[in-house]
């Protein structure tokens, strides 16, 4: 991570709320250039209002925000000049086509029509896209309109890009297929804000992580610097036999049993050290031990950690709500 | 390019998305040119013959009544058209496209500028066929070149001063469905003015409804130009409501489409 990148995206001090409704409240952001910001937290964090007011559609009732160089509160249009939005929900116009959909982009950031016949060609290609081309998006399946969302942001070739929950509602295969478009985007230069429910979409593509919980941001840094906040690291012993549970607890110092699952918690940092002398100590003592799991400290766990509760709980809490 | 360049050529790239939304969903189109055509021919030949003895010329019949009714339907068929505009306004701001338009560097009034004049041109399409199937059935008018271009200019003016109302009620309505119920009062004002029969004839409340409403001076100044008869101050009325209805209309959008969308 580079320290002396000049900075993208510069918020300080943002606030927003709606009628009682406090949405952000008072939330610092900084993203350097050619990077990729994650924003975690489940729905209703404020994520999207984030976005929003950081893309000039809804202002702040509060705070100071440069986007690529440009204030947006004194120079919106500018701000829109230089960044892409791929919203939650897909943004594009059924009755077009695929194609139409892109040139329409094209003419609108105005490239001469040579350009845009180009551009629109290159992105249909790259997005696999071709053969979708001449059909209207209501026929294309959720992966497609998805690609084919992010396909119009990029006609201008943004430097900032905003992706909202760019994998919502994806199946796996096809949430890999935009991980790696957006990898993509990253070696093209761009910066790129991506807000994410999914802890292990912001642990694969993020350089930074800004944990969101209602409206405040209760952790930020690397993947790696937010996992060592907690020590969720152990090992997990499964049993048959209420005898040998009572046995392994008494050999291993500073473990904690579950009686209920038959099952022990030994804590680790599951490296390989750790683990034979684990299984050597079960050797000497001769437990028999069903299996046994290693868990690494993962983004689940600095949410539980930071925000006492999981983030599925979290996640549901606020969908009904929705 | 100037920022007026920009502003035109994004607001050409809107109509041309207009038109292609309209070529791909031609039911509405179809519709809404429909209504006036099949209310001109049911009024003319249904109710024609009856209606023309009632209106008390010397030898009031079928003739007489088309001559009578055909700028009522010009005039319904401004406000059918503009019933889509509503419709079309309404279904592109439930698109997450719109969205999309606001974070661009695009000018602001493009998108409901190239409303405006895609449904202008749709109702100059929808006037056409109308008024040829007017003349088809026997409309014939003593108005000379002059007083035809005065009665165009007139519908042309007070169709986009509608248009722009509509698009405001269009960006107004909650969904698309009390989009489209929203000007159905308009396509009911040239039946509760003088469109169809003289305001004289209706009970007292009502008759003072359809004299002062905006839609009976335009429809008497229009059949004025027409048949030549009399437009007394109807002319300016006309044009007065018109300006209200379209300044209106234009600041309401405008305001409407600066709002913030809803979360």
């Amino acid at each position: 991570m580079t320290v002396d990148r000049p900075t993208a995206i510069a918020a300080t001090g943002l606030r927003k709320s709606y009628g009682e409704q406090l949405v952000l409240d008072g939330i610092d952001i900084t993203v350097p250039e050619a990077t990729i910001f994650s924003l975690l937290g489940p729905n209703g964090a404020g994520k999207t209002t984030a976005v929003q007011i950081l893309s000039t559609l809804i202002r702040a009732d509060g705070g100071s925000i440069s986007v690529a160089g440009h204030d947006l509160a004194t120079d919106a249009d500018g701000v829109r000049g230089s960044i892409g939005v791929t919203g939650q929900f897909s943004a594009v116009d059924n009755l077009l086509t695929g194609e139409e959909n892109l040139l329409l982009m094209a003419d609108l950031h105005h490239l001469d029509r040579r350009e845009g016949r180009r551009r629109t060609a290159d992105l249909l290609e790259r997005f696999d896209l071709v053969d979708a081309a001449t059909k209207a998006p209501s026929t294309y399946s959720g992966g497609m309109r998805r690609k084919l969302d992010l396909a119009m942001t990029l006609v201008g070739d943004p430097r900032v890009i905003f992706l909202d929950e760019p994998t919502t509602g994806l199946d796996p295969r096809t949430r890999r297929t935009m991980w790696e478009a957006i990898r993509e985007l990253i070696a093209g230069g761009v910066t790129i804000f991506l807000t994410t429910q999914y802890l292990e979409e912001a642990d694969e593509l993020a350089d930074r992580i800004a944990l969101l919980d209602h409206g405040r941001i209760v952790a930020e840094g690397t993947s790696d610097e937010l996992k060592r906040l907690i020590p969720g690291g152990h090992l997990r012993l499964q049993f048959t036999d209420p005898a040998e549970l009572d046995q392994a607890a008494r050999t291993f110092a500073g473990s904690t049993r579950d009686d209920a699952a038959l099952a022990l918690q030994i804590p680790s940092d599951g490296d390989v050290h750790s683990l034979r002398a684990v299984l050597d100590h079960l050797d000497v003592a001769s437990i028999e031990v069903a299996s046994l799991t290693v868990h690494t400290p993962d983004l689940d766990d600095v949410f539980l950690a930071l925000t006492g509760r999981p983030a599925e709980t979290a996640d549901a809490e606020k969908e009904s709500v929705r | 390019m100037s920022t007026l360049a920009y502003a035109a050529r994004d607001s050409r790239t809107m109509l041309r998305r207009n038109m292609r939304r309209w070529a791909r969903y031609p039911a509405m189109t179809v519709q809404l040119i429909g209504i006036p055509v099949i209310f001109l021919l049911m009024f003319a030949y249904v109710f024609g013959e009856t209606l023309g003895a009632g209106l008390g010329g010397p030898a009031g019949d079928r003739a007489d009544y088309i001559a009578y009714l055909v700028p009522g339907i010009i005039l319904m068929t401004v406000s059918a058209s503009v019933q889509g505009t509503a419709i079309s306004v309404a279904m592109d701001m439930h698109e997450g496209i719109i969205a999309r338009f606001r974070t661009m560097a695009i000018s602001r009034g493009a998108v409901l500028t190239g409303h405006v004049i895609g449904s202008f041109l749709q109702t100059v399409v929808g006037l056409a066929i109308v008024i040829a199937v007017a003349f088809l059935i026997g409309f014939r008018t003593n108005g000379n070149v002059a007083e035809w271009i005065a009665a165009i200019g007139l519908i042309c003016l007070f169709s986009i001063a509608l248009t722009w109302l509509a698009v405001a009620m269009g960006l107004k309505a909650k969904s698309v469905e009390t989009a489209s119920n929203l000007p159905t009062l308009l396509v009911l004002l040239p039946f509760l003015g003088s469109g169809f029969v003289p305001t004289d004839s209706m009970p007292a409340g009502l008759r003072w409804f359809a004299e002062y409403q905006p839609f009976t001076p335009v429809i008497e100044t229009v059949r004025g130009l027409l048949l030549g008869t009399a437009i007394g101050d109807n002319a300016v009325i006309a044009l007065a409501w018109t300006a209200v209805i379209g300044l209106a209309g234009y600041v309401w959008a405008l305001k409407l489409f600066r709002r913030p969308p809803v979360r």
